[in-house]
């Protein structure tokens, strides 16, 4: 079956010599719902922009369902909605007109495109909010504006740049349900977010790229496999003063209420709950530090070193233009 | 290019127009009642008041001279100006990435801003000529000429604009153009006297000057008087706009201001 996305070799060098992308391969299979995970500055941008024919590249190949972005630009565009990481539609415009202008560059007449503006922008709740102007829309708004836009010509291939970035979990939840209603009906999605339990709920496939190169692409469940070791966060109803040393489990003391424990891989937590209670520890609640792909994530990668930014569900992040250019 | 593809384009164009339209008719007060105010003021100060001091030019009262004058210069401004405001206006916003992603090619994106420039041009230059009317009774020797000179005109500085606006990397690189280049020239460029009143060595300086031929055609459309031969005037002017549309082009297919 023809790859939704097939990229080989993929370079870019900006002209101030900062090598964004250092020869990267990535395959998207289609109907896939795909995470392109990086830090910032790691190149995800600058893929997406060479995809979507905004950057020009440097050296390699994209295809997009067969079609080479070199021999065949116009059919590679007319695959392709764009979801942009930031606001880039026009503030002083109304925003059904935006999107009935966004399907007329597409070559949709204007009663089509109404039809289906009508039809995405319901979908996304905005269709009372046809005739305002696009600056009078809150955050949230503004990013589903966007996704009906790219929508309106209906692409085979949907890239979401950082799509919930500000946008509150109740929306962000309701977006995630829509994404994933589009992808069942057939639609190829790629999708990068900071947002790293967004990306395993969603995703079924993903590649992380640090440094300009793709340093892990495969299944989300092959990849998650990986994890050695998840830290769980246990609340106690009553204070203690130290932890039970035991050789199998390891535990951390916090505070008086709370201690950390780290499961390993093949460990059930019953071990855990039977050290515990030989000790007379009553847990009131347990979670886990962090989501198990963000533990992934920052050994994975050069964040390691720089983890704060990829705090799992806060709100706002924004990741910086990766051109310094 | 198959006919879909033709048609699809024609679409494309029509609603990069439409836009284009509707954003300088929604802030008409910016855009289109500036220059039909300051045009009023020329005809009440230049054309009344010092103009009957000034007697005849060419023939003609002072204040029927400088109508035709005044009407391109209204072309001209504001058929740059519509275009180097809003490609810049879309490169700042971002927008115009709605158009780069989209399959248009670039020659229709090229098109589709100049003739938004050229419906804004056409608007206030109608707007200037409907303010004359109470200054001076409307002459015309050949509208047909009046009407080509103007659209082509308007058609030649929507493209100059573009071009502008493509470099623009500031709101100060959008008005320098206009401030220190095209303003000169127009005032230079015959509106408000006959370069047969200049000495040897300024008429041969004016001749340079690519706006002179096109003021003096309109006047010719209006008048019936010109100090060029139309002709001339018009394949002076279809030149600059093949050279411009190519150079345009160019730009645009190298993304220069536009891609990284």
């Amino acid at each position: 079956m023809t790859p939704a996305l097939e990229i080989r070799s993929l370079r870019k060098t900006y002209k101030n010599g900062f090598e964004a992308l250092k020869g990267i391969d990535l395959e998207v299979a289609p109907g896939s719902f795909f995470a392109l995970l990086g830090p910032n500055g790691a190149g995800k941008s600058t893929t997406i922009g060479i995809i979507t024919s905004l950057i020009n590249k440097t050296g390699g190949s994209v295809r997009v369902f067969g079609h080479d972005l070199d021999g065949e630009l116009q059919a590679v565009k007319r695959q392709i909605g764009l979801v942009p990481q930031e606001f880039n539609f026009n503030n002083f415009e109304p925003v059904g007109e935006i999107v009935v202008n966004q399907a007329g560059y597409y070559g949709i007449p204007r009663r089509e495109a109404w039809r289906r503006a009508e039809h995405y922008l319901t979908e996304l709740g905005l269709w009372d909010k046809r005739k305002d102007m696009a600056r009078t829309l809150s955050g949230g708004m503004k990013r589903r504006l966007m996704i009906a836009r790219a929508l309106v010509h209906e692409p085979r291939l949907l890239i979401l740049d950082e799509p919930t970035a500000g946008v509150d979990i109740e929306l962000r939840r309701s977006m995630w349900d829509f994404l994933t209603r589009i992808n069942q009906d057939g639609r190829s999605i790629i999708l990068t977010t900071h947002y790293l339990e967004e990306a395993e709920s969603l995703c079924r496939n993903i590649a992380i790229i640090d440094d300009g190169t793709i340093i892990e692409n495969t299944t989300m469940k092959e990849l998650l496999a990986k994890l050695e070791t998840e830290t769980m966060v246990l609340d106690l109803t009553e204070p203690v003063t130290g932890v039970p040393s035991d050789s199998r489990i390891r535990l951390r003391q916090i505070d008086e209420l709370t201690l950390e424990a780290d499961i390993h891989r093949g460990q059930h937590l019953n071990e855990l709950f039977k050290v515990l209670d030989s000790a007379g520890i009553r847990v009131q609640s347990m979670r886990n530090k962090a989501n198990r792909l963000e533990e992934l994530f920052i050994r994975m990668t050069r964040s390691g070193q720089e983890p704060s930014h990829l705090t799992p569900g806060a709100g706002g992040t924004s990741e910086q233009p990766e051109n310094p250019a | 290019m198959s006919p879909l593809h033709l048609h699809e384009y024609w679409i494309a164009f029509r609603t990069i127009v439409t836009k284009e339209v509707l954003r300088f008719a929604r802030i008409w007060v910016q855009t289109v009642l500036p220059p039909v105010v300051t045009t009023a003021l020329y005809f009440i100060i230049f054309g009344g008041l010092i103009g009957e001091r000034i007697g005849e030019m060419e023939g003609f009262r002072y204040m029927d001279f400088i109508v035709p004058g005044l009407i391109m210069l209204a072309v001209i401004t504001n058929s740059y100006a519509n275009v180097v405001s809003s490609f810049f206006g879309s490169k700042f916003q971002r927008h115009i990435e709605e158009l780069l992603i989209s399959p248009i090619p670039n020659a229709v994106i090229i098109l589709g801003f100049v003739f938004g420039g050229v419906a804004r041009g056409m608007a206030v230059g109608v707007a200037v000529l409907l303010v004359s009317l109470f200054f001076s009774p409307l002459s015309v020797h050949n509208a047909l000429v009046m009407l080509v000179v103007a659209l082509l005109t308007a058609i030649l500085f929507a493209l100059a604009g573009l071009i502008n606006g493509v470099f623009a990397r500031t709101f100060d690189d959008i008005s320098i153009v206009p401030t220190f280049v095209l303003t000169p020239l127009t005032y230079l460029g015959g509106v408000f006297y006959s370069i047969s009143l200049l000495p040897g060595f300024w008429q041969g300086a004016s001749m340079l000057n690519p706006i002179l031929y096109m003021v003096d055609a309109f006047r010719y459309g209006s008048l019936g008087t010109s100090d060029f031969p139309v002709l001339l005037s018009l394949a002076i002017i279809v030149a600059f706009i093949v050279a411009l549309f190519t150079a345009a082009l160019v730009l645009l297919d190298r993304g220069v201001g536009i891609r990284s």
